[in-house]
């Protein structure tokens, strides 16, 4: 096997991940792993760190101008790789952030860190980091201490508890606005994790496959300041249905998720897996949509800290930033992913059967109908805070309500989202700074522009 | 006679153990019907989708439904035979995540005790501090543990610290009301003959008073033990981290009631020894008049 992961300019390479499972019978399945961990091996001894961070964010971004492979490739063979490059980082500051994932000046202020996780897939870069050894590499001695909820979470950052935390992407828009908290300024270093969500539902509403029969249903969201509740208010909303009067929306920890689903508490949830495949393994739930059919490539939960923690142990953040990206690398590769699954799912991490988390990682999956569905790229893991991205959780928030008033999109984000810091870097080193970090992307066929916030939330019927 | 009869209630006690466990063994026999789920799969598609489901053969472990008798010995054997194991912050054995609740319990409970006695003392020779603190006493007697839990996360901004507090908040208020009762019920002829003898306030409270009010001071402590204990769980889910509360969640979180059930035996086992100890000691302080 080949150490084919991550190289960007490469017209053959191909990095759709379309290559999933499949490969090992069940028979192999033990040589299989023995492969992989073989791999893994001189993975972590050939590839140098710096290389694949550089590589890392130069594949998001080839992956995020050109999501086609077809279209890729021919662009790279018309123009030549040099060429793309510096047509690439004419849009964004790559070398800014390159310079920023590599820096080693200095030593490393604080050596024992302890950062917080839920017990989601979502968390893998993050989690995964530990067992595999990337934070070692760095220097670092990082305990990873699982936490109840994300209400815990915040109340951990806000008490400085945890030196950094897996976040629901939203949160730290949230908690540096004070909103549900007292402000403090908080800090998204990397996105963890793309799509990775579904809707289930339970069994019993096998027949009512179309949302606007959910008229009084009860469903669950992990968190306010989620993902998760402003897709499923969206998709509602999509379809006629108003998420604070049709139906009921209640905050619940994703495990208690499937629990409440056995018991008809509720009657369905969008939340966070391994949770969705859970329920399907436990034939109380199934698979309604993947939130990937909302959005496509939406971010999910994020990994960061406070402003205060980045400012005062500059070299600390950046080896945790180059840990982080390095498993985030791994995890994006299709060809790890079972091997992530196996890792992340023991009692220490998620504590869930290998199974099932294998399913949502490799994305051959059984969906609770009788189907086996393959979409590999169902959890996927992509680190690059674009924001565009913040600018439509803000405006997702100003929609429902919870914020109010004139909203500064892009101050806030850019504030928040770091990004920032890439610019700055860049003025640093006398270039100009790049025009944005902002891409388009679409929403169930809507283009959402950041720069036209306002007369987007404006455009919806369904709104506050 | 008694010790007839204590043999007679052991062998009741065995046999409605023993009913107990037969019920629960064929409440849980797994359905013997034909239907379509049980019939083997007939295509590779089928097998597929059965394996994806943890229901091929080779995934014989998947507990789906209440777990029986059987998987509960299981689960405790696994437990039990290595309870002191531990594999980081998020991994622990069931001996050690024990030892988590109980300090914190102890060291919530001592500090208490602490605040609770002296001040029930004075509670109690005063009918003036009495009146004048009992609304609040009555206000925060019966507030839930769990509504404590945000406000000191919010303020003392250390989650085993606030663990230790909610404790703390919870047990004070039996053991106050108890001791001020109990110093309150002294007799009064004690209390005039010790201030005949001209003793001082502090020999007075500790040589005439205390030994006095004891019995009550303990039944207080001992009630207070028992909230503690309730208390533990209830916050050790909330905050998580360690301790058997923490393990519940854990568990739950991977929905494996097998482990929550012996975690539920394993508190209220734990529970029960904690009282035994309080109940000693009352007899050890009890005087008959």
């Amino acid at each position: 096997m080949s150490l084919s992961i991550f190289k960007p300019y490469d017209p053959e390479h191909n990095n759709s991940r379309s290559c999933c499972c499949g490969r090992h019978s069940n028979a192999q399945e033990h040589l299989a792993d023995e492969l992989r961990q073989q791999e893994l091996a001189s993975l972590n001894r050939v590839r140098d760190p710096e290389t694949l961070n550089q590589d890392v964010i130069e594949e998001a971004l080839m992956r995020a101008l050109f999501p086609d492979d077809h279209v890729r490739r021919d662009f790279l063979r018309a123009v030549g790789v040099n060429t793309a490059r510096a047509a690439i980082a004419s849009v964004l500051p790559m070398a800014s952030l390159q310079a920023m994932a590599q820096e080693k000046k200095g030593s490393i202020e604080k050596k024992d860190l302890k950062v917080g996780f839920i017990a989601i897939t979502c968390a893998a870069p993050l989690i995964m980091a530990d067992p595999l050894g990337f934070y070692k590499k760095q220097g670092l001695n990082v305990s990873l201490h699982k936490t109840a909820g994300w209400a815990l979470i915040r109340d951990k950052m806000v008490n400085k508890e945890f030196d950094a935390s897996h976040f629901l992407s939203p949160m730290p828009l949230a908690m540096s606005m004070g909103l549900g908290t007292n402000p403090t300024q908080m800090r998204i270093a990397t996105i963890q994790n793309i799509n990775g969500q579904a809707i289930t539902l339970h069994v019993k509403h096998k027949d009512k496959r179309d949302p606007r029969q959910w008229k009084g249903f009860k469903l669950a969201i992990p968190f306010e300041y989620s993902m998760h509740n402003f897709l499923l208010r969206y998709y509602l909303a999509e379809h006629g249905l108003d998420p604070d009067k049709d139906v009921q929306l209640r905050v619940t920890p994703p495990p208690e998720m499937v629990a409440n689903l056995r018991a008809g508490n509720i009657d369905g949830f969008l939340g966070p897996d391994p949770f969705n495949q859970r329920a399907v393994y436990d034939e109380v739930g199934f698979i309604h949509i993947l939130s990937k059919e909302i959005w496509d490539g939406h971010p999910c939960c994020a990994f960061g800290m406070s402003d205060d923690f980045v400012k005062q142990n500059p070299n600390t953040f950046a080896a945790l930033y180059r840990a982080v990206l390095n498993a985030a690398a791994m995890a994006h590769d299709s060809a790890h992913r079972s091997l992530v699954a196996k890792v992340i799912a023991p009692v220490a991490y998620l504590n869930q059967p290998e199974t099932v988390v294998e399913q949502v990682l490799t994305g051959r999956y059984a969906d609770g109908l009788g189907n086996i569905k393959n979409v590999p790229n169902r959890a996927d893991f992509d680190p690059l805070p674009w924001y565009s991205m913040g600018v439509w959780i803000l405006s997702q928030m100003k929609r429902w309500g919870y914020i109010k008033g004139e909203v500064d999109y892009k101050t806030i984000t850019e504030k928040i989202f770091l990004l920032t810091d890439a610019k700055k870097y860049m003025k640093e080193l006398g270039q100009t700074s790049p025009e944005s970090g902002y891409k388009k992307f679409k929403i169930m066929g809507k283009e959402f522009d950041a720069n036209s916030a306002d007369t987007y939330v404006n455009s919806f019927t369904i709104k506050r | 006679m008694a010790n007839h009869l204590g043999l007679r209630a052991a062998l009741i006690s065995l046999l409605i153990f023993l009913l107990f466990l037969a019920g629960w063994h064929f409440a849980t026999l797994p359905p013997t019907t034909t239907s379509a789920a049980t019939v083997a799969p007939q295509t590779q598609q089928d097998e597929d989708y059965a394996k994806l489901m943890g229901k091929s053969k080779e995934s014989e472990s998947k507990v789906t439904g209440f777990p029986n008798p059987a998987q509960m010995g299981l689960a405790m054997r696994k437990h039990l035979s290595d309870p002191f194991y531990d594999n980081g912050p998020n991994d622990k054995g069931i001996g050690i995540q024990l030892g988590y609740s109980l300090a914190r319990v102890g060291l919530g409970f001592s500090i208490a005790a602490l605040v609770a006695i002296p001040l029930g003392f004075v509670l109690g020779m005063s009918p003036l501090m009495q009146r004048a603190l009992n609304p609040f006493i009555q206000i925060l007697k019966p507030i839930s543990p769990l509504a404590w839990m945000p406000l000191a996360l919010y303020t003392i901004k250390d989650s085993s610290i606030s663990g230790v507090f909610v404790i703390f908040i919870c047990s004070i208020w039996p053991m106050l009301l108890n001791t001020s009762f109990g110093v309150a019920a002294v007799r009064r002829e004690w209390i005039n003959v010790a201030r005949t003898l001209e003793v001082s306030a502090l020999r007075k409270a500790l040589l005439v008073i205390l030994p006095a009010a004891a019995p009550t001071i303990l039944t207080g402590m001992r009630i207070s033990m028992g909230i503690a204990w309730l208390v533990i769980v209830a916050a050790e889910m909330l905050v998580g981290g360690t301790g058997i509360g923490y393990f519940v969640w854990n568990e739950w979180n991977n929905l494996s009631l097998t482990s929550v059930m012996f975690a539920i035996l394993l508190i209220g086992v734990v529970g029960m020894l904690l009282d035994l100890i309080f109940a000693r000691l009352q007899q050890f302080v009890s005087y008959v008049d």
